[in-house]
Formats: C-alpha cells, structure tokens, sequence
C-alpha cells in the first residue's frame, strides 16, 4: 500500500518535470544551435549590420531590420489596444450595468479564441482594402493592417485582465471616492485606475509578449521583406514570419541559412522570457495589496 | 452654488461615458464585421463536394477532407499525450506539493512556458522530435510539439479545478481511513472532473487553429490522402487556409474563406462547450 502510494507520487512528479524539460530543450536547442550560428557570423554583424539576406547569394546577417519589423507591428497593435482595452475595461467596471458586462465580457472573449490565421485572411482581404481607401499610397502588404488586426486580437486580454484588477479594489475606495463628491471619471482615473496599476501593468506586459510572438497574421498580411523601417505603409519582415519562411522553403538542414532561424528564435524568446517573468515578479508582489 | 468646475467635471463625465460606450461597441463591432466579411466571401462554397474533396489545382474542385482528417487525427495523438500528463502533473501541483520549494519552481517555470511565442514550440518540436527523434514532419510529431503547447492549459485548468474541492470532503475521506492517492483519485478528481474537463476543451480549441508550429516542424501544405497512421504525413485545416489565403487567384480566396467558416464554426463550438461545461460544474460545486 505504502509503495503504491510512492510510486505514484513519483509518476506525478515525472509529469510535472515534462514542463521543466520543455523549457530546458528550448533553452539547450536555441543556445546550442546559436552558438554554432556564431562560429560563423560575428556577433557584432548581427546586431549592427542593417540588412538580413541570408537567402541571397551575397549574405548579410543583421537582425535589424526584423527587429525593426516586430517591434513596428507590436507597437502598432499596443497603441491601438491598450487605450482601448483599458477604457473598455473602466468602462464595464464603472459605468455599465452589471447586465450589460456579464453580455460583453464573453463576447469580447470570443475574439481572443479566433485562430490567428483567420485573422491573418481578414487582415490581407478586409482591413488592407479599407486602409488603401483612405491612405492610397500604402502598400498592399504593409505593416499598419496586420498591427491593428492583432491590436484587436489582444483587447480581450487587457480589458479582461485590466477588469479582473479593477473589480478587486475594495468598495471602501470608490464609495469614499463618491462621497467626497467626486464624479465616476474622477473615480475611475483617480481612485481606482491607480490602484489596479499593478495589474494593469500586468495585462499590457502579457500584451506585448504576446504581439511580439505571433506570427501567422504577419506572415499573411505583412509581407516577408526583412526592411529597416518605420514606416508603417511599407512591407517589412518579423523574426516569426522568418522562422515560419524559412522552416517551409527547401534550405538545406545543416546549412548557415536554417541556423539563423535559431539566432533569430533566441532573440525572440529572450524578450518575451523577459517580459513574462517580469509580469510574473509584478503580480506575485503586488497582488495581495488589498487583502 | 454650483461652481465652474464642478459642471465642467460632469461634462468630462458624460463625454467619456459615451466615448467609451463607442469603444466597446466598435470592439464588438470588428467582430460582426469580421463575420460578415468570410461569410459573405465563403459560403457560396460551402457544399457537401467541399467537405468531400482533395485538394486541388482547380480552387472550384479543391476540398478540405485531407485537412478535417488531418486535423482530428493530429488531435486525437495530441489529446492521448497530453491529458494524462496534465492533469497528473496538475493534481500534483496543487494537491501534493502545493508548498515545497519544487512546486513553485515549476510553477514560475509554467506560467512563462504558457508566454512562449508557439512558433518556438516549433522550432523545439522541429529539432527535438523530427530530427533528433528522426521522426520526420510526421502526424506524431506534431502531435507531440502540440502536446508539450497546450500542456501548461491543462495543468492550469486542473490546478484551479482542485483548489474549488472543499477540503471538508478530503477531511471526510482521511476520516473513514483512505489514504492519500485514494483520497485523491476516488473524491477529489471526480469532484474537480467538470472544472478540468471545461479547461480540456479549452486546450483542444486552441490547438485545433494553431498554425505556426506546424508549418515550422515540416507539416505539408498540399496533402493528397488522409493520414492512415501516427507516422504518416499530414496537413490540417489551419494550413489549408494559410496556402489558400497567400494564392493570389479570386478563387482560392474564396475557399480560404470556405474553410474559415468550417474553422470557426468548430473553435465556437468547443468554447460554447466549454462554457456549457463550466456552469454546468459549478452549479454542482455550490450545492
């Protein structure tokens, strides 16, 4: 009885050690085969060089311009999002009646369970089309469509998150808030945005982990031309598009060209390893103010 | 008296209350829009020779059936591998190690696996399972790289579903003489089993439209046949549309939108489950 007993406790901890070795592979693969990368490439090409050829016959190596690319289309999407996000989310907390946030609140949930190729489509087939009617010189693969179509993939998270943070202010506040004569605007940005800021925070920092990882609606909507710009009417690359470009297209495995896809994940995972644990550190700090 | 700045304060408040009522009806606004756009664009393909079809060179003779095959056959591995792991690794987390220092190392360690772009679960599916397993862009292996992303949701979804069991019931099970795994495995589970259940649905959406790591680990956009085993290669409906959507004839765009409609109309199924399943769980966990 005893020894069934620890054999299974045992079992359950090889599972739980499944997620430890996950994280480990990726680390060790990304690591090792970046490694071999920089046996070959300098290191101080990759970050300074400003153009990213390694399909061309003349090679250059600088993770610039697909830098350049994710960081446009995640700004793009976190402008978009966050303003709106939040006030949506002020909004369902302050001003709605609870009947009308218990209708939007799943609705807008629905958003975020759509599968990103599909907003990959309506990006390329809807939004660009639109955006043509009104700037005419944009191109018809751009950065602007496909940043805005993933702004709107990620309100759901900040207002629901930023919403969550908002509802676990305690009441005292807000009716103290009232009873000094305040309005609900006065309310929600003077009393109770300040004091679900960490959780706020929270969401915007998951938001941006998350636009800075997908890939599928700028792989169909952006173009694949790793560019240095900031333009948002040009076409440009980001470092997903190019490991999903390159993984698809016939490089040989072994080759200098299929380890720049390691290079170019390891950038990647370095920014959002950063920002999740970040998100992490802030929430486990900050989360029992109240109680 | 009412002073200046006292009605200018509620004219703010009145201003954003209808500027953010805009906000949230644009919101859900994009989302008609959205719908409206792929059924208006799709459905004129939806027929019964869509379902039926292989793909094709002729977009007006192309169907899904190779990639809705594809598709539950991936799922079904990806279910099997999964679900056991999760949610032991889950009832372990919360149940027996709640808290050591291991279970909240894995802990940090799963809340930032769940932040992984999935293109990098490629990237470790691609080297792991198609080159150093030798595996090749086979079914199991991308039932593999899909188990180890949707691992963090089951174990999460398991996790809460537990902490909601009163700890009267385990009390009441130690109290008659069970042991621990008993306690766990015939009052805790079945009890946690809605909650759990709501969180594998979840699990199963979100790996039904995954795209990205598949077309890194070598799944195949244009597949003839239906996969008749774990080793043989695939595509998924994802896929299919990804091709279709980045051909530039009308016609192919049309099915691109065919297909979205057969996607999302399996993605708002299984969260209408799931949401079905969660009220149903806890109108039984507040008897």
């Amino acid at each position: 009885m005893r020894r069934k007993e620890k054999l299974i406790e045992a079992v359950m901890i090889c599972c739980s050690f499944v997620t430890v070795l996950t994280t480990a592979g990726i680390i060790l693969i990304l690591t090792v085969e970046t490694v071999k990368f920089f046996s070959e490439v300098s290191f101080i090409d990759f970050v300074t060089d400003t153009q990213w050829t390694p399909l061309f016959t003349e090679k250059h190596f600088g993770i610039l311009p697909l830098l350049s690319g994710t960081l446009l289309t995640t700004t793009i999407a976190i402008l978009f999002a966050v303003p709106l996000g939040l006030i949506i989310a002020v909004y369902l907390n302050e001003y709605a009646s609870p009947l009308f946030t218990a209708f939007v609140k799943p609705v807008l949930e629905v958003l975020a369970a759509i599968p990103t190729v599909v907003y990959g489509f309506f990006a390329l087939q809807f939004v660009t089309p639109l955006l043509q009617k009104i700037i005419p010189d944009l191109n018809g693969f751009n950065a602007l469509s496909p940043g805005l179509v993933m702004g709107v993939m990620i309100i759901p998270y900040i207002t629901s998150l930023s919403e969550d943070s908002l509802r676990a202010v305690p009441r005292s506040l807000r009716e103290a808030s009232y009873g000094m004569g305040a309005t609900k605007f006065q309310t929600a940005f003077r009393v109770m945005v300040p004091a679900a800021s960490s959780g706020i925070i929270v969401s915007v920092i998951l938001a941006v982990s998350r636009a800075l990882g997908e890939t599928m609606i700028v792989a169909i909507a952006a173009g694949q031309e790793p560019k240095l710009t900031f333009n948002p009417k040009e076409s440009v690359e980001t470092i997903t598009t190019y490991i999903v470009q390159v993984s698809m297209g016939d490089v040989p495995q072994d080759s200098l060209e299929f380890k720049t896809i390691f290079a170019a994940g390891l950038s990647l995972f370095v920014f959002t390893f950063i920002l999740n644990n970040l998100s992490f550190w802030i929430r486990s700090r900050f989360q029992n103010k109240y109680t | 008296m009412k002073s200046y700045s006292y009605t200018r304060a509620k004219l703010t408040d009145k201003v954003f209350k209808y500027i953010a009522l805009s906000f949230t009806v644009f919101a859900l606004g994009v989302l008609v829009v959205l719908l409206i756009d792929i059924f208006s664009k799709g459905i004129a393909r939806i027929n019964w020779d869509f379902f039926r079809n292989l793909p094709s060179r002729h977009a007006e003779k192309s169907g899904i059936m190779t990639a809705l095959a594809g598709m539950l056959s991936l799922l079904f591995f990806t279910v099997i591998i999964a679900l056991p792991i999760g949610i032991l690794a889950g009832i372990y987390l919360q149940e027996y190690g709640k808290k050591n220092r291991l279970a909240k190392f894995i802990e940090i360690n799963i809340s930032n696996l769940a932040g992984v772009p999935s293109v990098i679960y490629g990237i470790l599916g691609l080297t792991l399972f198609v080159r150093i397993l030798k595996l090749g862009n086979s079914l199991i292996a991308g039932a593999l790289t899909l188990s180890l992303l949707i691992l963090p949701i089951i174990i999460v979804a398991t996790r809460e579903a537990i902490r909601a069991v009163p700890d009267s019931l385990r009390e009441a099970s130690y109290g008659v003489g069970a042991t621990k795994w008993q306690t766990t495995s015939k009052v805790v589970f079945p009890f946690a089993l809605g909650g759990i259940l709501t969180g594998i649905i979840l699990a199963v959406s979100r790996a039904i439209g995954e795209t990205a790591p598949l077309l890194v680990i070598g799944a195949l956009v244009y597949v003839p046949f239906i996969p008749e085993g774990p080793k043989d290669q695939f595509t998924t409906l994802p896929i299919q549309i990804f091709n279709w959507t980045s051909r530039p004839q009308a016609a192919f765009i049309v099915n691109a939108a065919a297909g979205i409609i057969v996607l999302l109309l399996i993605t708002f199924l299984l969260n209408g489950l799931a949401i079905y399943t969660r009220n149903k769980w806890y109108k039984k966990i507040r008897y």
